[in-house]
């Protein structure tokens, strides 16, 4: 079994009987890595000097009997869209190629507090732009259970790298489905938090008002964990909630009687594989088995939710992006003719197709004439599936339905044709838009690829979505499985 | 609402990107397939309702006006393509 | 210029930024402070690094409030900001935070007194925006280096109704619009610094139509005297275009100080798209009453409150009172004089006279120098007790600027006391009566003028501290014996 199958617990026990050190588990991490990641190919910058001199820093602390941060000494992949200081961030764009921070993501000063360690940047979409990992101007990283099949995206390195036991877990970032449905596909547990739980301070911003950092895991107590050491009011980042932290890990009590869980017909119904929709049915019939209670409801503006969020997204991170001017930082395209050919060429070379259309798509819908058509209809229609949830926690704690309508497509399948691929998201953008938060665990396999359960709860209600999911996975074996390598 | 290839010009130009020959036709299909998808919220009656710029409901979110350390000059011009003297260097704006 | 007055009538709308003197900058934690080596006052923040985030500064807030209600402006019950997309180095974000169609203030209005009539400038709207960086152009204009100092220094635009009607009233409107920022104390508000600066709109239309012309838009100015000039010599040029039955293109001019005329900033953009929208990182503005109270107490007593008050209860000429209160610290300066003396009257002169003279003569400031109100106003106390006399006193005020002195020690330290005492003045008297008998002929034989000698050389005896019409009191006395 390897080390990273231990529970978060029995590896701290074990360290501090003295049988583990920190330097193991990175060795851990960085075996495993060059044994597999030649075929996954997850990882973009390996961060190794640094990894182990902060272990062996970590064991004289344990050595000293020191008190402990959350995630003391657990080898972590950051995906690469999140600064790190020192250390290269590409957001996967050949833009940033050369890019190397001068300041840490709040994120990251948090996961140091925590004694976490950090052991390289994670491929992603380009500028988490996309919904496989094709996106990538770098290479396109593998589905661990199949190689022909895409991790998902666009936390698809983060998402590989925690399936195939690279590391302990991964940070990603989630805007309209980018934690969770990689999760689901690669078999794991990804969180999405509410929107102003967790800092976004560090994070190369895509759409603003969507774009959240959480946790990929092999389980939900260690998603709680990682949980409990990132959220939590930042002053650097105005969207920053102040709210309280709750206990995250005294919410896993597995009871789950009496949890009242809608399930939206529109997450069932037409364009999703049988097997999938099976699956969450099988769930459900658990954690009725455990007292739960569900009904079917309806989220009536559902099947207009991916229409508004291509539009309020692509508006945001057009504007997001223009900062990639070749001025300051990133890739300048050499010998430019004069200041616009500076701009032209630069962002032109710098960027991918998919990071250059939705640019288009943005700049368009923001520009005279069209932001009363588009962008301000969009934030409008936001309200309304806003408006769904609202009504819908109003009778019930949780949501349920699945997190992707189909399991992790083909390499290749779906790349021509942006639209199909956007509507790959349409279980996980709704979530998204309200700014609630969700969970996918997994609960099956179809055709021997996995799928996930998406649960979702009230605004900074994550307690009550990882105990829903925690009791499921308690009372399953799915989170036990173990891609091939 | 269907744009054309001027359009897609017009766009590419607002957003500083050069586009071939082939990625402008390309994208003004795309963009158009897009468009046309996105049309369908004209179905729903916003009459009234709020737009939703952002989604928790902070306000006077504000820092007290106290002077922090700036960055070391060289890590200002750590990542510059160009710099002079201390100044990031770029070509100008021919009329 | 050809007489265009009775033909057309000249509209103008002034757009001016005001540089509030925060201390760090509005959305991140730099220094403000003016004068650092390029790019030393920067960070990933101000510096559009990828993944930052703003924070806005309460205090550039409560600037931008205070300002708005000086001028007479409703203050938004709920504000924001917004984003305005554009290309160019010195904005690192490509997008400047700004706000649009929820600013903090919305129809105010300020008095302005041109001619000896008052009239009342609507003021549009005030917004609170960051500053972008400064370009300097080098390489013969094929390159240009960038320096981010000023990125995210707060600023706020202050846009007037288009109501003034002359190239003075526009003078008019931004010293009072400036007069106002510097009571506040928001902002340094120096045209030279850059903390004020100001584009205008000109149009003209022929007297009694009713849509306005086309509009030109003027920049460059960059003092109250090239606002002016630049607004008279447009004015004349677009008169001169319409005469020749030609049209006004609606364009952007700079004003060329050196050749004194306005020129086409051609350029190949078209008008900018700017694509406002509500910028995502930032939450909206809520103003209570109680923060806008709050606020309103801070507000001092502004130029026509304390104009009024001079011209009232000092008896003050409306002109002398509008030159003295144009200033916060020379209104103060005025004020803290009266503390020493009654007489505002003799401290308006002073002021007006040898204050001013001395100031605008050398190009300073009442900053540069060392007199304080007090010195002026124990000053005046000094002559009318008849310590000093009037001419002495010139000799004092140029030691108080000099040196910040009070008068009581100068005058020591000089040996500068009038001499009154009638038998000193009388001793010399005799002397000089006995030096000059062929002027005490000359009085004798009738010539009035001849005191006005003798008095002379008693004074030039007396190295002038002798009391002038005590001298000529005794020596008519003594010619009469």
């Amino acid at each position: 079994m390897s080390l990273f199958d231990l529970k978060l617990q029995e590896i701290h026990d074990r360290m501090v009987r003295g049988d583990l050190s920190v330097s193991d588990l990175v060795d851990r991490s960085f075996e495993r890595i060059a044994e597999v990641d030649g075929k996954v190919r997850a990882f973009l910058t390996l961060s190794e000097e640094q990894a182990r001199e902060s272990a062996k820093a970590l064991d004289k602390h344990l050595l000293a009997g020191e008190e402990r941060g959350l995630l003391f000494g657990l080898p972590a992949g950051i995906k690469d869209n999140i600064v790190t200081r020192g250390l290269r961030t590409t957001c996967a764009s050949r833009f940033l190629d050369n890019f190397r921070p001068v300041y840490n993501a709040t994120v990251m000063n948090r996961l140091a507090e925590a004694q976490a360690v950090t052991v390289g940047k994670l491929n992603m979409d380009e500028f988490a732009m996309g919904g496989s990992n094709e996106n990538s101007a770098y290479q396109v990283t593998r589905n661990p259970w199949n190689p022909e099949r895409v991790p998902g995206g666009s936390s698809g390195g983060s998402a590989a790298a925690v399936a195939a036991g690279e590391v302990y877990f991964a940070l990603g970032s989630d805007t309209g489905g980018s934690i969770r449905q990689p999760a689901a596909y690669c078999g794991i547990v990804g969180l999405k938090p509410t929107y102003g739980l967790v800092s976004r301070f560090g994070l190369v911003a895509f759409a603003s008002s969507l774009d959240q950092i959480g946790p990929l895991t092999k389980n939900v107590e260690d998603s709680a964990y990682v949980l409990q050491a990132i959220a939590g009011h930042d002053p650097m980042d105005s969207t920053s909630a102040k709210v309280d932290v709750p206990d995250y890990l005294s919410a896993l009590t597995g009871d789950v009687k009496g949890l009242r869980i809608g399930v939206p017909k529109e997450y069932l119904g037409e364009g999703i594989a049988s097997r999938v929709r099976d699956c969450v049915l099988d769930a459900l019939k658990k954690l009725e088995s455990l007292g739960a209670v569900w009904e079917e409801i309806s989220l009536p503006h559902t099947g207009y939710a991916v229409a508004a969020y291509y539009l309020i997204a692509s508006s945001e991170a057009s504007s997001n992006l223009a900062r990639f001017d070749g001025v300051r930082y990133g890739v300048r395209a050499e010998n430019p003719d004069d200041l616009l050919d500076l701009y032209r060429k630069s962002r032109s070379r710098g960027f991918g197709p998919e990071v250059k259309r939705r640019i288009m798509l943005g700049t368009y819908a923001l520009s005279s004439g069209y932001y009363d058509a588009y962008y301000l209809k969009a934030q409008k229609v936001r309200t309304l599936i806003k408006r769904d949830f609202d009504r819908a926690f109003e009778q019930f704690d949780i949501i349920i339905g699945p997190t992707a309508p189909t399991p992790a497509f083909k390499i290749g399948e779906q790349i021509g044709d942006p639209l199909t691929m956007y509507l790959n998201d349409i279980l996980t953008i709704p979530v998204s838009l309200a700014g609630v938060p969700a969970i996918s665990v997994p609960c099956g396999l179809a055709d021997g690829l996995p799928v996930g359960l998406q649960i979702i709860g009230r605004p900074f209600d994550e307690p009550t979505v990882l105990r829903t999911a925690h009791a499921f996975e308690q009372h399953s074996d799915f989170h036990k499985l173990r891609p091939q390598l | 609402m269907s744009i054309r290839i001027q359009d897609v010009e017009h766009v590419a130009d607002l957003a500083r990107l050069e586009l071939s020959d082939e990625e402008k036709v390309e994208f003004t299909e795309q963009l158009n397939a897009i468009l046309q998808y996105v049309e369908q919220l004209n179905k729903l009656d916003t009459d009234g309702v709020e737009p939703t710029s952002h989604v928790m409901p902070l306000a006077n979110v504000m820092r007290e006006d106290e002077v922090r350390p700036s960055l070391p000059l060289d890590q200002v011009l750590l990542n510059a393509p160009d710099e002079d003297e201390g100044q990031i260097r770029v070509p100008a704006v021919l009329e | 210029m050809p007489v265009t007055e009775t033909k057309y009538e000249t509209v103008i709308g002034l757009e001016v930024h005001v540089e509030l003197h925060t201390k760090s900058k509005i959305f991140c934690g730099c220094s403000t402070s003016f004068g650092a080596p390029p790019n030393t006052h920067t960070c990933p923040i101000c510096l559009g690094h990828p993944g930052v985030l703003p924070v806005l500064n309460r205090q550039a807030v409560e600037y931008a409030m205070k300002a708005a209600m000086a001028l007479n402006c409703e203050i938004a019950s709920v504000s924001k900001f917004d984003r305005k997309n554009y290309f160019y180095p010195d904005s690192p974000k490509a997008y400047q935070i700004s706000q649009y169609d929820q600013p903090i203030g919305r129809n105010g209005w300020i008095d302005i007194e041109v001619n000896g009539e008052t009239k009342r400038i609507g003021i549009t709207r005030l917004h609170l925006e960051e500053d972008a960086g400064k370009l300097t152009h080098v390489d013969g204009g094929y390159a240009s280096l960038v320096d981010f100092n000023r990125v995210g220094t707060p600023l706020i635009e202050i846009v007037s109704e288009p109501d003034l009607r002359s190239p003075e009233e526009a003078r008019a409107y931004l010293e009072k619009l400036r007069a106002i920022m510097q009571y506040c104390d928001v902002s340094d508000v120096k045209m030279e610094e850059g903390s004020l600066r100001c584009d205008a709109n000109i149009s003209l239309r022929p007297v009694g139509q009713k849509e306005f012309g086309t509009k030109t838009e003027l920049k460059n100015m960059n003092s109250f005297r090239g606002v002016q000039r630049g607004l008279e010599y447009e004015q004349w040029r677009q008169a001169d275009v319409l005469d020749s039955g030609g049209r006004i293109v609606q364009e952007t001019r700079r004003w060329d100080e050196a050749q004194g005329k306005t020129l086409s900033m051609r350029s190949k953009e078209e008008a900018h798209d700017y694509r406002y929208f509500p910028d995502p990182d930032l939450v909206r503005l809520t103003i209570s009453d109680e923060w806008k109270e709050s606020v309103r107490r801070t507000i001092p007593e502004l130029p026509d409150a304390r104009k009024a008050r001079y011209t009232g209860d000092y008896g003050l000429p409306s002109y002398d009172a509008e030159v003295i209160t144009a200033s916060r610290k020379l209104a103060d300066f005025f004020e803290e004089s009266l503390n020493y003396t009654n007489d505002a009257k003799a401290v308006s002169n002073w002021i007006m006279g040898d204050l001013l003279g001395y100031l605008n003569a050398n190009n300073l400031e009442l900053d540069d120098v060392k007199i304080t109100g007090q010195g002026l106003g124990e000053m005046i106390g000094l002559i009318e007790k008849g310590t000093i006399s009037g001419k002495i006193a010139k000799t004092v005020f140029k030691s108080m600027l000099e040196t910040g002195k009070l008068p009581g020690q100068i005058v020591e330290e000089q040996g500068l006391v009038q001499i009154s005492d009638e038998g000193a003045i009388r001793a010399i008297i005799d002397k000089v009566v006995g030096n000059n008998p062929q002027s005490v002929a000359d009085y004798k034989a009738g010539k009035e003028k001849a005191v006005g000698f003798l008095v002379g050389q008693v004074m030039k005896e007396t190295r002038g501290k002798a009391n002038p019409g005590l001298v000529n009191k005794l020596i008519v006395e003594r010619l009469k014996q």
